[in-house]
């Protein structure tokens, strides 16, 4: 019989679970089923925004599908849908997110070394620590303002150019920038620190020699998820005055420029079949694409990065 | 013995030590300038609007029409419409972000937790553009065919369904460190009780990190306040004081927030010298100002509960 090869444990657990039962079993039997139902409800929580984007990119990938060819990365964009491309937005994107990349990997790197290493832990410190972390908060289109109220309307540079995107987008990714390599730099033992200061070395010695080189794959996967955002801004370049339609491809850095985003805004409203449902979602897949690589690379960074530590 | 070559460079090594450090905290300074710069601009449009349309008019007519005559500066229609897009968000983002870090940082093996985490964080990386597009070409024919007949090709309510997912990750993180920072002694308090976990989450745990949760909605609320593009392209760009009470009317028709307002002005060809122009600034400062607040109540909720238990 089953039941004698069981231990006197169990049988006492199951005593204690009978008599439990009978003395508040249908209290017990409720509560399990509520959490039961909390539980696949937390799941489905889980997973509703992952789903539901899913589907989405499941959709806009079917959409883009036979649109996105050699010609649309190589042509200006059109009136007809399928002569149309994104070659100028293209080549303005990565023109003004490498710009941004050249700005603000000094600035935030140099933003971060003095809040580690150089700034006592005092009153101004606190305030600009502060400061950033609000930074970060302020919705793009701030950001937006700024660059027309004070690089186009103070400074007098022409609306909707290189230059100014690229200031703009600068400012707003820089807390991104700051906080990451503020991380980075902290990773870096202080051990490593107190040898280099040992060999008799001066601040800036020890953090160009130690703390920077051991920080370096922390600072670039922040500064990609930073390049990643400004690629996908579009507001703060509309309030610019950026074009949002763009013909020829920016040459320097006072040319006229449009970005991917902001040709993806033109399209998404236009009429049409072959506008929304075609090069519209082409032009999306390959924003993601590219933003999907970024990101990976910041992934793979980290992996490395946390490998060797 | 000492080195008097290196005893020489002593001074300029110390030179170059001193312009570094300066070097190094112009970059700090750079960030607290570029706080000073948005108030400074906003400001100073923002008094000239206010000299040319007084702060009454603004604050209390029910019109705004910066750009075609008669031209109206009221700026009620486009905090009603803030108001119900947010409304809208925040009832998606909030309830799923808070669940979902209940699983996350209660029920989640750490094997899943490693897999879901990161998926979560994706939702966030998407530009905004393309979930404007997603809710304009996707969800709005998605609810015509299923929920809402009558639903118009422009309308609020798919524009906040899609914002609402990007906000999840902001809401379900901050609320998951909240959930993780509370210590394991109280959980195991409440199951010396005898209650199932069930029970000890939603008794224990849940009002335990409030401060952390309620920390992370106000910062979900602030996202939904800012974003800008979603609701520009599948919002309609129709300001209208919104009636709550008839929600069919409210919620499925054109809506303009504040910030589709200035992304309409920004597109249109004002002049830099017009009222229309500097009616942005003033938009821009009450939108600043609120998100500001927003978010420095989200750090103070945050710093107590980081107080309580870290």
């Amino acid at each position: 019989m089953a039941a004698q090869r069981r231990s006197v444990d169990e049988i006492r657990s199951d005593m204690t679970r009978n008599a439990v039962l009978e003395f508040a079993g249908d209290n017990i039997r409720t509560e399990r089923i509520k959490g039961h139902v909390f539980t696949a409800f937390c799941i489905a929580a889980t997973l509703f925004g992952i789903v539901s984007l899913a589907a989405l990119l499941v959709y806009v990938f079917w959409d883009a599908w036979g649109w996105l060819d050699w010609q649309f990365l190589t042509e200006a964009p059109s009136r007809f849908a399928d002569q149309a491309g994104i070659f100028p937005t293209l080549v303005g994107s990565v023109f003004v997110v490498a710009m941004v990349a050249v700005l603000s990997l000094p600035l935030g790197v140099g933003a971060a070394v003095y809040l580690e290493e150089y700034a006592k832990r005092n009153l101004l410190r606190r305030m600009i620590q502060m400061n950033i972390s609000n930074l970060a908060g302020v919705p793009s289109i701030v950001y937006g303002l700024l660059g027309l109220g004070f690089f186009v309307s103070t400074v007098g540079m022409p609306h909707g150019i290189v230059i100014v995107g690229a200031f703009t987008l600068t400012l707003k990714v820089l807390p991104i920038v700051i906080v990451s390599a503020q991380e980075a730099i902290r990773a870096v033992p202080d051990s490593h620190r107190y040898a280099a200061m040992g060999m008799g070395t001066t601040r800036w010695q020890m953090v160009h020699t130690v703390v920077l080189p051991e920080s370096l794959p922390g600072i670039l996967t922040g500064m990609i998820i930073a390049l990643a955002n400004a690629m996908g801004e579009t507001a703060p370049l509309i309030m610019i005055g950026a074009a949002t339609t763009i013909f020829t491809a920016p040459h320097s850095i006072t040319s006229p420029f449009s970005a991917l985003p902001l040709q993806i805004f033109a399209w998404s409203d236009l009429p049409g079949e072959g506008f929304q449902h075609g090069v519209t979602p082409a032009a999306i897949v390959v924003l993601l694409v590219i933003l999907l690589s970024m990101n990976g690379l910041a992934i793979f960074l980290r992996q490395r990065f946390s490998q060797r530590n | 013995m000492m080195d008097y070559k290196n005893l020489l460079k002593q001074p300029l090594r110390s030179l170059k030590e001193n312009a570094m450090g300066m070097v190094f905290l112009l970059c700090a300074v750079l960030s607290v300038a570029t706080t000073v710069g948005i108030v400074i601009v906003l400001l100073s449009e923002a008094v000239i609007f206010f000299s040319e349309v007084s702060v009454i008019e603004f604050l209390t007519h029910t019109r705004w029409s910066p750009t075609i005559k008669p031209f109206e500066f009221g700026v009620l229609p486009l905090i009603s419409g803030t108001l119900t897009f947010t409304f809208l968000s925040a009832l998606v983002a909030l309830p799923v972000g808070l669940m979902a870090a209940v699983y996350l940082s209660e029920y989640a093996a750490e094997r899943v937790r490693a897999v879901l985490k990161p998926a979560l964080e994706v939702l966030a990386g998407i530009p905004t553009v393309v979930y404007g597009y997603f809710a304009l070409v996707y969800i709005t024919p998605f609810l015509r065919q299923t929920l809402f007949p009558g639903i118009r090709t422009f309308n609020v309510l798919s524009a906040s369904i899609v914002v609402g997912i990007m906000i999840i990750p902001t809401v379900a993180s901050i609320s998951e460190d909240a959930l993780r920072a509370v210590p394991r002694s109280l959980r195991l308090a409440g199951y010396g009780l005898g209650v199932t976990k069930f029970q000890v989450t939603m008794t224990v745990v849940i009002p335990s990190a409030l401060s952390g949760i309620v920390s992370s909605f106000i910062l979900g609320i602030s996202r939904a306040i800012g974003e800008t593009m979603a609701v520009t392209i599948a919002g309609g760009n129709m300001s209208r004081i919104v009636n709550w009470l008839r929600p069919a009317d409210a919620f499925l028709r054109p809506i303009q927030t504040m910030t589709a307002a200035m992304v309409e002005i920004g597109m249109s060809d004002v002049s830099g010298d017009s009222v229309a122009y500097r009616s942005l600034f003033a938009v821009g400062l009450a939108l600043f100002l609120l998100t500001l607040l927003l978010n420095i109540a989200s750090e103070v909720f945050k710093s107590r509960y980081r107080e309580k238990y870290e």
